[in-house]
């Protein structure tokens, strides 16, 4: 049987992963791949026990993320063409300007 | 009567803000020079109507407003103007006003005419608040008052370097003014131990709170009341051992010396025994009493001594001024409050005078103080010779002058007490204080016309202040014979003093010996000094190499001995103290300016510009965040 322990370790895993690509990627396009990835390990976690709870909140909430997901997307897209159309790179150690 | 004794108090606050106004500009300002003298001799006035008025009515007692209160602790702002504060009062204004109008023909040339009388009105606005205060915290506060005053006067010339002419160790003003504010400094810590203890015990400061108070106290606590305030006494009056700030004093202008250095701030100590009388005149405290007087006797012997052979016209008059607060002491310490407060009227008489005598012959002498350089200077300076003929007459207690009655009063009690070994100290050293005053007045008036070897032009003082200055010479000649009618006046506050038959049976005779040997001292500096021509000033060196000379000469090595093992101790620990200040105090702070900024310089390598190092550091954080949490929940 799968309970809701199952859903919340796949949840932690997708996140591990998410996780780890953004500390290593260096493409910004697969910075934004490795969020969307640990979003959507937070949605699972959220369905996962307003389901076990009966709760409709923890879905709605899945809803709103990805509703939020989806224009910060929209939004990030447009910005990182505008680097590549500057740079001709999306490589984070290409485009750093700011030096301490 | 009360807005008489808001005027005498405030009349000289008025002057001093006045003064201050032209302060540090305008080189002289001749207004300055007549409204200060005006507004003293206004203060004076209302003194002298509140005296007749207090003889007829008695004490008035005004409380201005509350100044302290808090908890149960309450000290309101009261002054009392009773028989013995009233004659202070006089004696301080009479001798201000003098002194005022004199340092107008004084400081002259200075140019810092303005600030002087700022301080010199604040000096007495101070002065006014000790001798009119109704409790001992009014009269901690003038105390300190006129210790400031004496030592922005002392260092009034503050921009002179030291100098050391053959004779008299000469030091800078501004080292004489700290060195006269330290020394007391130290004794008024044991005053406010003293005024802390009768707090405590008592619960008031107010005096007649205080003094009712005094016989329900243990003998203990009386006697370490006794001593705090005395010490606090010895350090404003200048007796040993915290005598060496009066003569390096010297320092100051003379009209400084003249009203604050011999006429009243020295003599504050002796006005607060006389003021705690009923303290000092209890059968507990006869011990130290009886040490006050011992103390006195002392040194008046020894000032007089050291002046014997000293060479500065005004370290001589220092010296002997010394020896007269020594006199007034012996008094206070037998019990004979009226007649210590009677040597301290008629001393700052004609002691202001013989000072104001002395800076006329400066003022002539281009500030020249050395005995041996003058010599004759009568033809050139005729009134001044008189007046500081007739003040050195009157310092050594020839009839019918004011000294000689003041002077013959405490040596008669010292007599009349049985205390045979200060009887005879003080009559010897009656014959001292004769000496070395006319050896002053003839090394400097009389004999060869000196002067003229060292190229100087003596010429008299101003008219003006010539007589400004006679109303001291009046009152150095006349002051005692009123011995009779101060003593009904004053008797009614503070006991009375009774000779025994016995003694008044002799006083005749004792008052001719004391007589004997004042005559005696002057004949011999007559002799020695003004009738040998130029031979006078011959120095002999067998005497001047003898032990004694020397031991005088160097004031008994006190000073030194407190340079070489108060100073110099106090500046080597000093200086081991400064290093562990700066390894441990300056260390640590430094030490934490440098942890801060060694970290900032290490961490800003992580300011990289690079998003992803960013990214790792936010994710280990984070991490951190998240394992920290855990541990704590764990924990609890």
């Amino acid at each position: 049987m799968i309970g809701v322990s199952h859903y919340l370790i796949l949840s932690g895993l997708l996140f591990s992963i998410g996780f780890m690509g953004v500390l290593r990627r260096k493409n910004l396009l697969m910075l934004f791949f490795a969020t969307e990835v640990m979003l959507n390990a937070v949605n699972i976690a959220f369905a996962a026990v307003g389901n076990y709870y009966g709760d409709l909140s923890g879905q709605m909430f899945a809803f709103f993320i990805i509703a939020v997901a989806a224009s910060e997307v929209a939004v990030g897209l447009g910005l990182l063409i505008l680097l590549y159309k500057k740079y001709g790179s999306l490589d984070l150690d290409v485009i750093s300007s700011m030096k301490g | 009567m009360e807005s008489l004794v808001y005027i005498a108090l405030f009349a000289p606050f008025v002057g001093s803000l006045f003064a201050g106004l032209f302060f540090a500009r305008s080189p002289k300002n001749i207004i300055v020079g007549i409204v200060n003298p005006a507004l003293i001799g206004l203060s004076l006035l209302a003194s002298i109507i509140l005296a007749f008025y207090v003889a007829e009515h008695g004490a008035v007692h005004v409380t201005m407003m509350d100044w302290i209160s808090a908890g149960s602790l309450h000290i309101p702002f009261g002054f009392i103007v009773d028989k013995v504060s009233v004659t202070m009062m006089i004696v301080v204004t009479t001798v201000s006003t003098v002194v005022h109008v004199y340092s107008n023909g004084y400081m002259d040339h200075d140019k810092s005419f303005n600030r002087f009388f700022s301080y010199l009105s604040a000096f007495v606005f101070s002065m006014m608040i000790l001798v009119m205060s109704d409790n001992f915290a009014g009269l901690f506060i003038g105390w300190e008052g006129v210790g400031v005053c004496s030592w922005l006067l002392i260092g009034f010339w503050y921009h002179k370097k030291d100098v050391t002419p053959d004779i008299n160790p000469a030091i800078s003003p501004s080292y004489a003014a700290n060195e006269a504010f330290i020394m007391n400094r130290i004794a008024d810590l044991g005053m406010l131990v003293g005024i802390f203890l009768i707090y405590w015990n008592v619960g008031s400061l107010q005096y007649d709170v205080v003094f009712k108070a005094l016989p329900h106290l243990t003998d203990g606590i009386l006697v370490a009341i006794a001593i705090g305030l005395f010490i606090g006494a010895m350090g404003k009056s200048a007796q040993f051992p915290l005598h060496t700030w009066l003569t390096d004093a010297m320092e100051g202008p003379t009209p400084v010396s003249a009203l604050i250095h011999a006429a009243t701030m020295v003599t504050a100590g002796v006005f607060l025994v006389i003021r705690a009388n009923p303290l000092f005149g209890m059968e507990a405290v006869q011990g130290v009493s009886y040490f006050i007087a011992a103390l006195g006797t002392f040194v008046a012997f020894y000032a007089a001594s050291m002046a014997l052979v000293n060479r500065d016209l005004k370290r001589i008059i220092a010296y002997s001024t010394l020896s007269q607060l020594g006199y007034m002491f012996a008094a206070a310490g037998l019990g004979a409050y009226w007649i210590a407060l009677f040597h301290l009227a008629a001393h700052a008489f004609f002691k202001a005078l013989l000072f104001l005598g002395a800076g006329n012959v400066m003022h002539a002498m281009d500030d020249e103080l050395d005995l041996f350089k003058m010599g004759g200077l009568k033809k050139a300076m005729r009134g001044t010779y008189i007046y500081m003929g007739v003040a050195s007459l009157a310092l050594a207690g020839l009839p019918p002058l004011a000294g000689y009655f003041s002077k013959d009063a405490i040596i008669e009690t010292a007599f009349n007490e049985g205390t045979l070994v200060l009887w005879g100290m003080l009559v010897f050293t009656a014959g001292l204080t004769a000496f070395y005053s006319f050896r002053q007045v003839f090394l400097t008036f009389e004999g060869e016309e000196r002067y003229k070897l060292f190229g100087f032009h003596p010429h008299e003082m101003y008219k003006y202040v010539l007589i400004a200055m006679s109303p001291l010479a009046i009152l150095a000649v006349v002051a005692g014979w009123f011995q009779g009618s101060f003593h009904e006046f004053i008797i009614t506050l503070l006991p009375e003093y009774e000779m025994s038959h016995h003694t008044h049976h002799l006083a005749g005779k004792l008052g001719l010996i004391v007589l004997a040997f004042a005559i005696t001292g002057i004949v011999i500096a007559y002799f020695k000094y003004a009738r040998r021509g130029e031979k006078a000033f011959k120095q002999d060196e067998k005497v001047e190499n003898g032990f004694i000379y020397k031991l005088l000469i160097n004031q008994y090595y006190v000073p030194d001995f407190y340079v070489e093992f108060i100073v110099k101790p106090y500046k080597a620990i000093s200086e081991k103290f400064w290093a562990i200040d700066k390894a441990v105090v300056d260390g640590t702070v430094d030490m934490i300016a440098k942890v801060i900024y060694t970290t900032g310089d290490k961490t800003r390598t992580i300011q990289n510009g690079n998003l992803s190092s960013y990214l790792n550091w936010m994710g280990a954080g984070t991490l951190l965040l998240i394992l920290a949490a855990a541990v704590v929940a764990v924990m609890s």
